[in-house]
């Protein structure tokens, strides 16, 4: 159990797919104006993401490995074409504001590079772990990029009004240049408590090494 | 005639492909350390750009309209475009050994690069015709590379700059892309479409 959960920590913080990988900027980029777009996009991205690992694992023993680029792409693309028309059935809307972003999840670094990297070494169950864990963080950015977007530059969460009329937003957050702003800053965030957390460790571990000395020492 | 000024000045300028839209951000970042690398990237994409959304329209209009396989364009057009990679690297590598030289390691990545697919995408979304495609390519490509090219200069100026910690690398040239970006919002209603 704890392996298991470790598996999906892992795409959630260690490795998350777009702040740590730096894969699939396009999709967080375009699509953060709106929560609700944000969470259609990540939903999309997980479900293609987590059946692709799973075919592409279950099948990994039959591919020749000439050949697994195509194929992966081939399963892929399957995938895509399914959420595609199911989104476009029933839900319409979602499915113009996404817009070409959809498609383009055949290309998404971050399916491919997990059916190459991970998918096509390791068992079907640690896959779709593996797939869910990506597809969280990835989800978790996207949301937490087009909140700051969303409530900055339009008062809104959700399509719900958050402050009163006197509000004025700030509304370079949604356009373009805000997108690009935001993720850097989340970025920098990121890589300030990764390098807090490692500045600790070090500590812990000379005290640690000192506190053995003056044992021995006693000894 | 005007028609195509304006698309072609809209997709180079207004609506940039990298800075507005947001297709293909990770090689933005990933090759734009130097001029050099960024320029031969830069020139990759143009000439692919225009041959992928080129072959992909004709497949659209003359295959998949007139069968009612319209849904098989994310499939039919992923395959056009490694194939077209695939084959440009190898003509490319017999005919013109100087120009593969250049461009050759820049062309597998560009088959993953959403620019592409998303160019030929948009180009059928947006019902152009012969002569307007091939100017939404053209002038798109030649977008990508006036962003990607002043971005690799500005971020070669960057190495001397004295960065705080957790900005190095990355995130401060995402910051940048982002400071490029809201100066090419100067550039909205230089025309109108």
């Amino acid at each position: 159990m704890n392996n298991s959960f470790k598996k999906i920590f892992n795409g959630i913080w260690t490795n998350n797919p777009v702040l740590v990988v730096l894969l699939g900027f396009c999709p967080v980029l375009a699509v953060s104006t709106t929560v609700n777009n944000a969470v259609g996009m990540a939903f999309a991205a997980t479900f293609v993401l987590v059946l692709s690992n799973v075919v592409i694992s279950s099948i990994r023993k039959f591919i020749p490995s000439k050949m697994r680029i195509p194929v992966f792409v081939m399963v892929i693309a399957t995938f895509v074409t399914i959420v595609d028309l199911v989104m476009y059935g029933y839900f319409p809307q979602l499915h113009k504001s996404l817009g070409v972003f959809i498609p383009l999840i055949v290309v998404n670094c971050i399916v491919f590079g997990r059916a190459e990297a991970f998918a096509s070494k390791n068992n079907v169950f640690d896959s779709f772990l593996d797939g869910i864990g990506m597809g969280i963080g990835f989800l978790l950015t996207i949301v937490v990029l087009a909140t700051i977007r969303e409530v900055l530059g339009n008062g809104t969460f959700f399509g719900l009004k958050l402050f009163g009329s006197s509000f004025s937003p700030v509304i370079v957050a949604i356009l373009p240049p805000g997108a690009f702003l935001t993720i850097g800053l989340m970025l920098g965030g990121m890589n300030f408590i990764n390098i807090k957390n490692r500045e600790r460790e070090k500590i812990r571990q000379k005290l640690e090494k000192e506190k053995s000395k003056t044992q021995k020492e006693v000894k | 005639m005007l028609k195509l000024l304006i698309i072609a000045i809209d997709s180079m300028l207004i609506s940039n492909i990298i800075l507005m839209k947001f297709l293909g951000i990770c090689a933005y970042i990933g090759v734009s350390k130097k001029q050099e690398t960024a320029a031969g990237m830069g020139f990759a994409v143009i000439f692919v750009m225009v041959m992928a959304t080129l072959i992909s329209y004709l497949l659209q209009i003359y295959v998949l309209n007139p069968l009612k396989l319209e849904y098989l364009q994310t499939i039919v057009f992923i395959f056009v475009i490694a194939a077209l990679v695939q084959i440009v690297e190898i003509t490319m590598k017999k005919i013109a050994p100087a120009l593969f030289e250049a461009l050759g390691i820049y062309l597998p990545l560009i088959t993953t690069n959403c620019t592409i697919l998303g160019v030929a995408i948009l180009n059928i979304q947006k019902n152009y015709n012969l002569m307007e495609t091939i100017v939404f390519s053209l002038s798109t490509g030649i977008g990508y590379f006036i962003a990607i090219y002043l971005f690799a200069g500005i971020r070669e100026k960057m190495e001397w700059a004295d960065i705080p910690e957790p900005f190095k690398g990355p995130a401060i040239g995402i910051i940048t892309a982002g400071l490029m970006s809201l100066a090419f919002f100067g550039f909205t209603g230089l025309v109108k479409m």
